[in-house]
């Protein structure tokens, strides 16, 4: 009668990315795509996103707000590779091209609950000066080849790369299932049974 | 001299001056001379504090120094050895002060000197004394100055002190009433006198006083005790000397007052040099030195150091400590302690191994700001309930609360209930009986006691026979004995036996026939009970000899016992007799005398007959009586024995009676069956006194029988006390009664799940019931007779079949708790490998008690499961608690650990999740690893397993032949390790590789995008625009796309116009006769009658195969048709794995077939003709172009015209340009060269082709030629950047070769260059075939319209102008054409190649070839046959022995010039069937290209319903394995 376990554990997020703050540049739109591991499928949910593009506030604050809803659900059976959110913004230079203003990724929280996350982003620079202007000129910026670069460890090391601006993410998590795996992710996860549900011979 | 006496001199000699006379301080030598000798002795020599204090004896002559001195200060600050006392600086300066000064001056120098010398002569002494000593000195030389006093002093000084004060004042009187000094002046003895004495003790007067008055108290023991003291006390004693002339001064000071004041002195600041604290300190502090400590001093004497690592002994490594304070430690410990326990056998300090962890596992400090405030924040924790932990829990050491009881419970039984009826009441009992019958006969005790008195009997048998026994009579007798006996007993049990089963039998049968005449009686049957007896006969007069034997064997068995009855009766008689008469004799001559003494004592004879009282007189056994014992015997056995000749009966209970509908019962009887129908029953099971599940609740069957088959899993925390199940009956909606409690027992730990038998355990209830119908109820008497009499009380009882046992866990092993919960709880804990921790543990709290159990259980001490219990109670009962002297980093490592390694290995998703993350092949894409191991098939590692264990053998099953297999597994090994070099490679990452950079533009470039800006937007014929490339590896299905652009053909083979009366075939000079031609047309009649003249030829279409996605164009009409269409085949990567290494790696080749589409009518009616169409549609193979997707994704995308590669003999089709010679072109009527098709194939997105392997591999060549290669090649790509330029390639073992190496020329076979020997067109011809054929690997891709030339010893670069082969002028000699690798600069070193110098052909096995052919031939026909699962295949051998026999011509032809004779040939064998087929040849490699040659040429698609096949496979064997394959496959349909 031993009820059998649950065999992937889930995760689900939702949120938003409210907000840049791109101090030079305005009129951005934002990219997003997930990065995760071998043992994780998302079940539900957009995986990738391209967001409407945002001007300036006239306030002080001058913030870029996109308010670009994330709603995505995770299937897992390995903590290893946790989903990874990669942020790239882009936004027209003088010429009016098209050119990208920053790269970043950041772990989806692990423990359930309300998160808010600021990440700041970077962009690849030229390799010389000469480089920089042309590029600057024919407004064709050094890009990654994949923006999953930037949740990847490898290969960073022949880049370089300047940071410029920040992006405030909220993310809310539900996660299902995690303890009965044997994964404790925090202390707002403790109201769960342990172990599997008693079965219906169990002494009192 | 002594020193001391010279001091005292120096001393007496100033007293000289202060008027003392001579002869006192000649006194006062002797004394201090007598006092030293007396106390020398004591003082122990060569005290080396002493030679320190000396100085401090020289100094007592200037104590006037001292008084602006911190006196409380310790002693030795007063005492140390000074410089020249400074000058005192009186206020008033004058003559008589500078000549006092002068004086005194001298007198200190030469006491200074003396004292030195004496400093260096004297022996030091003790401290304490020689403390005392100067004092008392300086005493008696002031104050003994009455020389009678001295003289007293010398004999008893010991009350020196109490008199000294007395001498004082004498003295300060004197010095008062010193007359000749001027007014104003004092005399030089004064002020010396006043300098030296009294401000000595000045400051210690106010603490000191009162003590000292104390002390003068004391008696003159004690002074004289202190004086005997040892130089321990002598601190002590210098107090108290002090004390003494601090009252001196204080008098002193008296008698001075005024002097003092006129006195003040100002003097230069202290000053004390370096030197001189220096060595105060030296004396104060110890400072070990930094030198190496000798080995020898560290050990004990005679000690040669042993080196305990030398003698293999393992030490660990010592912690690092620099030499020097090592060395420093060593000096301190040898000054310190003495004893050398501090150091080891090797002479260095005894120390543990390092316990410092190499890497710090202190977790990094946060510094961000937010995470400080993320650690301050309050967090909300819910309380976590806990569960109780009651005595019954389980240990805390074990993993709670994972055991199991099973419980299933799969029937209940009545035996009575309430509603029996009478029958039932019956039936219950037959079936009980008959229960108990059968247990019995599976027992079957009576005919083991049989056999066992039979074998009795036999051994008896044996025994007597004298022949056989070749032992002593006495034990064979015994043993006969002992024998006779046990027959004896087995007889009577067997006896016994026997009449059971025969009561029982008896009892069945009268049970049935009581039930019988119940049935009868009560005209219904409610029970399906039927007892068949089964007779079986017997042989009679066998069953009667057996019988009588038996019952012979028996009388004689007896007869002898009653013998030997008898025997002993008798002999017990005939001893009885004797005895008898002799008392009989004695009787009667008693009587005699009695007789006679009766009549001298009547009185006596009365009293005599009570105590004898007469023996009887003993009967004689009467002896056996066979006729007797026989009767006994056959009686015996007619009660208990089946008599001979009677059937043996066998009673049968079956349920196949029938039960009598209700309509026939009475209505008591209905009433009954309906009460049975309302009841229902079920069962709680009660663990520990507490309900934890319940049964469903089920209705109660006709036969009493409730079925449950039910399985409660009951997870306990706790040890199982009791285990009860309540029978509940519920009756209609009415409520529920307890019926009954059935205890069940706790399983032995031994039963498991699986092993456990269903028991039956029996209930009964004592609840009283009566019922107004048939039922009989419980508890009450009923009768079956109709007067009532003969009555019963039957109670409710039952019986629960059901088994209890253990459950056992995924691991095997059962889920039991352990038996005894205190005994088990503290050694399961103690199993934790830490003893010490486990000591908290309430089982551990009297551990002499554990060692005592301990001791008498018989621990083994050395199994290591008890070691640490034998640790913990050796730690115990050494009667102190170990602390250890030393300390452990991670002693607790083991408790963090997880699980141990060994069940860490064993894990399978551990396993899977190492595999994958070191990127074997098999798991390098495994998405989802399960997240439990018992989700992980087994079978999923099978294939790896079997990979490895199969790497060095060689499985010849899916080759052909085992050098094939051979061949295959060496390329398997290098696609495997180019495959691993990739995976290396990819882990390198380029800038490229990550960044996309726009490259500077040059002046070209810019000058193009200026045109551009210039270019049409539209143009009208738009040119392929490269596209933005994609890396690979973030891709999956479904992504990648090939793209094929089928745009059109040249030179279609067209049909033969065969049926056509319109044609004009006889235009044609390669066409044969056409009556031959008896197959029907080919395209509909009324296609062809509507458009004789413009007839189609061919409708040709063309089909893209990949990885078994199939696309095609739409049909086109006529030999040079025109598609333009684009394809989309959908890409998979091997194991969905969309890196570099693995796109590179895959060997799918993308098939583009083209096909003739025919139209058949199969219109059976002409009449119908008019209303309606029936076409089916049949396609011809014409001819394919095999493109390797490798290819495509190394070029990127493959834009060209193909030959079409056209089998030799395509049946049916010639490959005429007939549509020329329509035309009216007749100048044009040559053969075209072949079929052409032009293509353009990419892939979409374009993916990064993978670079080659970047890595630098290690060469063996020349360093310099090396670089040689790296710059022509770089000048090169600055010269033409498209052209490749090789000049390194790697070989199969992974090391760079200078390319000309490979080239060689090599002998061909001798075989080819004889086959011909007068034709060498014909052996070139030969030879290029046999090289054509040699099987190579598609991994390497040869990049079109690029041209370099190799030769052996030099590589040319094209420099000209055109890279398509067609215009390259290939004069090498020419420098501007070709750029040569080596140059005069460079000169060609003399490489030697690689190739070997001589190729050995071996001859092929013509066997194995044609073993080989077979087997492909069978297997392609099967998968044929696969490929057509819903169709029947039907195989026409005469045709495929025709194909057969016809393959090796076209062998011999190369496949040329054999169409039409072989068409003819055909035709004349299978006139009636039409045929359409055609021979496919390729080089042997692998049966895999075979197959998919086969699959893509479509043959098998016709779904014609009367379609045969046929295939014949033809292998050419050549030289050294290299096989030329031909196939033939063919459809044919019969013509009706």
């Amino acid at each position: 009668m031993a009820a059998a376990g649950p065999s992937v554990f889930l995760l689900m997020v939702n949120g938003q990315v409210e907000s840049a703050q791109f101090p030079e540049y305005d009129d951005l739109y934002c990219k997003y795509c997930f990065v995760y591991g071998q043992d994780w499928a998302p079940t539900a949910g957009l995986e990738e996103g391209i967001s409407q593009i945002t001007s300036k506030s006239q306030d002080v604050r001058q913030a870029l707000v996109w308010n670009f809803p994330i709603d995505v659900t995770f299937k897992s059976t390995n903590p290893y590779g946790w989903p990874q959110i990669v942020l790239s913004v882009y936004g027209p230079d003088v010429f009016g091209n098209d050119v990208v203003r920053g790269y970043g990724a950041a772990h989806l929280p692990l423990s359930p609950g309300r998160h808010k996350r600021t990440i700041p982003m970077f962009v690849p620079e030229s390799t010389s000066k000469l480089q920089k202007f042309t590029s600057w000129f024919m407004g064709r910026r050094p890009e990654y080849t994949d923006p999953k670069v930037v949740a990847q460890g490898e290969g960073r090391e022949v880049t370089r790369v300047r940071s410029q601006g920040f992006v405030t993410l909220l993310f809310n998590v539900v996660t299902k299932d995690m303890r009965k795996l044997g994964y404790d992710t925090g202390p707002s996860d403790t109201q769960g049974v342990s172990g599997p549900s008693p079965p219906p011979g169990r002494p009192l | 001299m002594n020193p001391k006496e010279e001091k005292v001199k120096i001393i007496t000699e100033e007293f000289d001056e202060n008027d003392e006379d001579a002869g006192v301080g000649g006194q006062k030598k002797t004394s201090k001379m007598a006092r030293q000798k007396r106390k020398k002795p004591v003082c122990g020599a060569g005290d080396p504090e002493m030679v320190s204090e000396n100085p401090h004896l020289g100094n007592q002559p200037e104590p006037l120094q001292e008084d602006s001195d911190t006196r409380p200060l310790s002693m030795t600050t007063r005492r140390g050895p000074r410089s020249l006392p400074p000058i005192p600086s009186a206020s008033r300066t004058g003559f008589a002060e500078f000549s006092m000064r002068e004086r005194m001056r001298e007198k200190l120098q030469a006491a200074r000197s003396k004292a030195e010398s004496t400093l260096l002569q004297e022996i030091p002494t003790p401290r304490p004394r020689r403390l005392q000593s100067p004092g008392e000195k300086e005493l008696e030389t002031e104050f003994g100055a009455e020389p009678g006093e001295e003289a007293q002093k010398t004999q008893q000084e010991d009350d020196s002190q109490s008199r000294s004060r007395v001498k004082f004042r004498d003295s300060v009187r004197k010095i008062k009433t010193k007359p000749p000094v001027p007014p104003g002046f004092p005399s030089a003895e004064e002020a010396y006198n006043f300098f030296t004495f009294n401000f000595d003790p000045e400051p210690e007067e106010s603490e000191e006083k009162p003590k000292a008055k104390n002390r003068d108290g004391t008696t003159q023991e004690e002074e004289e005790g202190e004086e005997e003291e040892p130089p321990v006390q002598g601190i002590h004693k210098t107090d108290e000397q002090l004390l003494i002339s601090a009252t001196e001064a204080e008098a002193f000071l008296w008698g001075l007052d005024h002097a003092a004041a006129d006195f003040v002195a100002v003097r230069p600041a202290d000053y004390e040099s370096a030197h001189v604290r220096l060595q105060m300190e030296k004396e104060l502090l110890f400072v070990p030195s930094r030198l190496a400590v000798p080995t020898y001093k560290k050990l004990p004497e005679n000690v040669q150091p042993r080196y305990l690592e030398d003698e293999g002994l393992y030490i660990g490594t010592r912690p690092d400590v620099p030499r020097t304070c090592q060395n420093i430690m060593e000096n301190r410990l040898l000054t310190q302690e003495p004893g050398r326990r501090w150091f080891g056998d090797d002479g260095r300090i005894v120390a543990l191994p390092n316990p410092i962890k190499p890497f710090p596992s202190r977790p990094p400090v946060l510094t961000q700001e937010q995470d400080f405030r993320a650690e301050l924040e309050t967090l909300y924790k819910k309380a976590v309930k806990y569960v109780h932990r009651s005595q019954h829990m389980i240990g805390s050491g074990d993993s709670p609360g994972n055991f199991q009881l099973d419980i299933d419970i799969s029937g209940l039984i009545f035996t009575h209930h309430p509603c029996f009826s009478r029958e039932h009441v019956l039936a219950a009992k037959l079936a009980q009986l008959y229960d108990q019958y059968l247990a019995r006969h599976q027992r079957n005790k009576a005919k083991f006691l049989t056999d066992k008195l039979q074998a009795l009997r036999n051994a008896v048998q044996t025994g007597l026979n004298p022949e056989k026994t070749h032992k002593s009579l006495d034990t064979t007798q015994k043993t006969i004995n002992e024998y006779k006996s046990e027959i004896r007993q087995t007889r009577k049990l067997r006896d016994a036996e026997q009449e059971k089963d025969r009561m029982l039998l008896k009892t069945i049968i009268k049970v049935w026939k009581e039930m019988k005449s119940l049935r009868e009686f009560q005209r219904f049957t409610n029970t399906p009970l039927k007892l068949v007896l089964r007779k079986e006969k017997v042989d009679q007069k066998a069953d009667e000899e057996a019988y009588e034997a038996e019952i012979q064997a028996e009388i004689s068995e007896l007869l002898e016992e009653h013998m030997e009855e008898h025997e002993q009766k008798m002999e017990a008689y005939r001893a009885a007799y004797q005895q008898w008469k002799a008392w009989k004799k004695a009787q009667r001559a008693k009587k005699k005398k009695k007789k006679q003494a009766v009549e001298e004592h009547p009185e006596e004879e009365m009293g005599e007959p009570y105590p004898e009282e007469d023996p009887v007189k003993p009967v004689p056994p009467e002896p056996t009586d066979r006729a007797l014992m026989e009767h006994q015997v056959r009686e015996r056995a007619a009660r208990s024995r089946r008599r001979p000749g009677e059937p043996l009966l066998v009673p049968e209970l079956s349920l196949a009676g029938s039960v009598t509908p209700n309509e026939q019962c009475p209505r008591v009887e209905v009433l009954r069956r309906e009460d049975v129908k309302r009841r229902s029953i079920y069962l709680k099971v009660i663990f520990n006194d507490k309900e934890v599940s319940r049964t469903d609740s089920r209705p109660l069957g006709a036969d009493f029988r409730v079925h449950f088959g039910q399985i409660f899993n009951l997870q306990i925390f706790n040890w199982p006390e009791s285990l009860t199940l309540q029978v509940y009956e519920t009756v209609g909606h009415s409520g529920t009664t307890l019926l009954a409690q059935v205890f069940l027992p706790i399983p032995e730990t031994t039963i498991v799940t699986g092993r456990a038998p269903i028991e039956e355990v029996e209930f009964s209830s004592n609840q009283h019931v009566t019922l107004d119908h048939e039922g009989v109820g419980s508890g009450m008497p009923f009768s079956f007779e109709a007067d009532g009499s003969n009555q019963l009380i039957l109670m409710t009882s039952g019986k629960v079949s059901n088994s209890v046992a253990w459950a056992i866990g995924e691991n095997g092993i059962p889920l039991i708790p352990p038996l005894s919960q205190q005994n088990i709880g503290f050694r399961s804990a103690l199993k934790r490998a830490d003893a010490i921790s486990s000591i908290g543990t309430s089982g551990l709290t009297d551990l002499k008690k554990l060692a005592k159990w301990a001791a008498e259980s018989k621990l083994d001490p050395n199994d290591p499961n008890n070691a640490p219990l034998m640790q913990l109670i050796s730690v115990a009962t050494s009667g102190e608690s170990y602390v250890p002297d030393f300390f452990r980093l991670e002693q607790l490592q083991q408790e963090f650990n997880f699980v141990s390694d060994e069940e860490l290995n064993r894990s399978k998703r551990f396993r899977l999740l190492c595999l994958r993350s070191q990127e074997v092949p098999e798991f390098r894409n495994y998405k989802q690893i399960p997240a439990y191991d018992r989700e992980i098939m087994e079978k999923v590692f099978q294939d790896y397993e079997k990979r490895l264990r199969d790497r060095n053998v060689i499985e010849t099953k899916d080759h052909i032949d085992p050098h094939r297999a051979m061949v295959a597994k060496y390329l398997q090994q290098v696609r495997e390790s180019v495959i691993n070099r990739f995976l290396i490679a990819k882990h390198h990452f380029l800038l490229s590789d990550l960044i996309v950079e726009e490259e500077v533009p040059s002046i070209s470039i810019l000058g193009l995008s200026l045109f551009k800006l210039a270019e049409q937007k539209r143009p009208l014929r738009p040119r392929r625009k490269g596209r933005k490339k994609v890396a690979a590896q973030n891709l999956s299905d479904g992504d990648i796309k090939v793209l094929v652009n089928i745009i059109r053909a040249y030179d279609i083979p067209v049909r033969k116009p065969t049926a056509s009366k319109f044609q004009q075939p006889s235009r044609s000079s390669r066409t044969f006769s056409e009556k031959h031609a008896a197959s029907p047309t080919t395209h509909s009649p009324t296609h062809s009658a509507d458009y004789p003249l413009s007839q189609v030829l061919v409708r040709p279409f063309v089909e893209v195969s990949f990885q078994r996605t199939i696309c095609h164009t739409t049909t086109a009409e006529g030999p040079n048709p025109s598609w333009n269409e684009e394809l989309e085949l959908p890409f998979r990567a091997p194991n969905g794995d969309y890196s570099t290494s693995s796109l590179q790696s895959v060997k799918d080749d993308v098939f583009i077939n083209i096909f003739d589409e025919v139209l058949y009518d199969v219109l059976e009616d002409d009449r119908e003709r008019g209303s309606g169409i029936h076409t089916r549609i049949e396609r011809h193979w014409l001819g394919c172009v095999k493109i390797p997707f490798s290819t495509i994704y190394f070029q990127a995308k493959i834009d060209g015209t193909f030959k079409i590669d056209i089998p030799p003999v395509l049946l049916g089709y010639s490959k005429e340009r007939s549509m020329i010679i329509e035309r009216g072109f007749d100048s044009v009527r040559s053969l075209s060269e072949g079929s052409y098709i032009t293509l353009f194939i990419t892939m979409e997105p374009q993916l990064v082709p993978g670079e080659s392997v970047r890595e630098k591999f290690d060469s063996q060549e020349d360093e310099k030629l090396l670089q040689a290669t790296e710059k022509f090649q770089a000048e090169c790509a600055l010269k033409f950047p498209h052209r490749q330029c090789l000049t390194t390639v790697t070989d199969i073992s992974g090391k760079t070769v200078f390319i000309t190496r490979y080239l060689k020329p090599l002998n061909p076979p001798q075989e080819l260059l004889e086959a011909c020997p007068n034709n060498p067109q014909a052996t070139a011809e030969l030879v290029a075939r046999y090289v054509s054929l040699i099987p190579f690997l598609p991994d390497t891709v040869s990049f079109a319209g690029i041209c370099d030339l190799w030769s052996t010893s030099d590589i040319w670069f094209n420099i000209q102008r055109h890279d398509s082969p067609l215009r390259i002028n290939f004069d090498v000699t020419k420098p501007k054409l070709w750029k040569p690798f080596f140059s005069r600069s460079l000169l060609y070193p003399g490489l030697s190649s690689v190739q070997p110098e001589e190729l050995i052909y071996q001859r092929t096995d013509k066997a194995a070839a044609a073993e080989l052919q077979d087997r492909i031939e069978k297997i392609l026909k099967e998968k044929i046959m696969d490929w057509r699962p819903r169709h029947l295949t039907r195989w026409n051998r005469y045709c495929t022995s025709a194909l057969r026999h016809f393959l090796p011509l076209l062998e011999r032809s190369r496949g040329e010039d054999v169409e039409d004779d072989h068409r003819g040939e055909l035709l004349k064998q299978l006139g009636d069937y039409r045929f359409s087929g055609f021979p496919l040849h390729m080089p042997y490699s692998e049966l895999k290209p075979l197959i998919e040659a086969v699959y893509s040429t479509g043959v098998h698609n016709i779904d014609v319903p009367n379609v045969e096949f046929a295939l014949a496979v033809y292998i050419h064997p050549y030289p050294k394995n290299v096989l030329s394959v031909w196939i033939y496959v063919a459809s044919l349909i019969r013509n009706r």
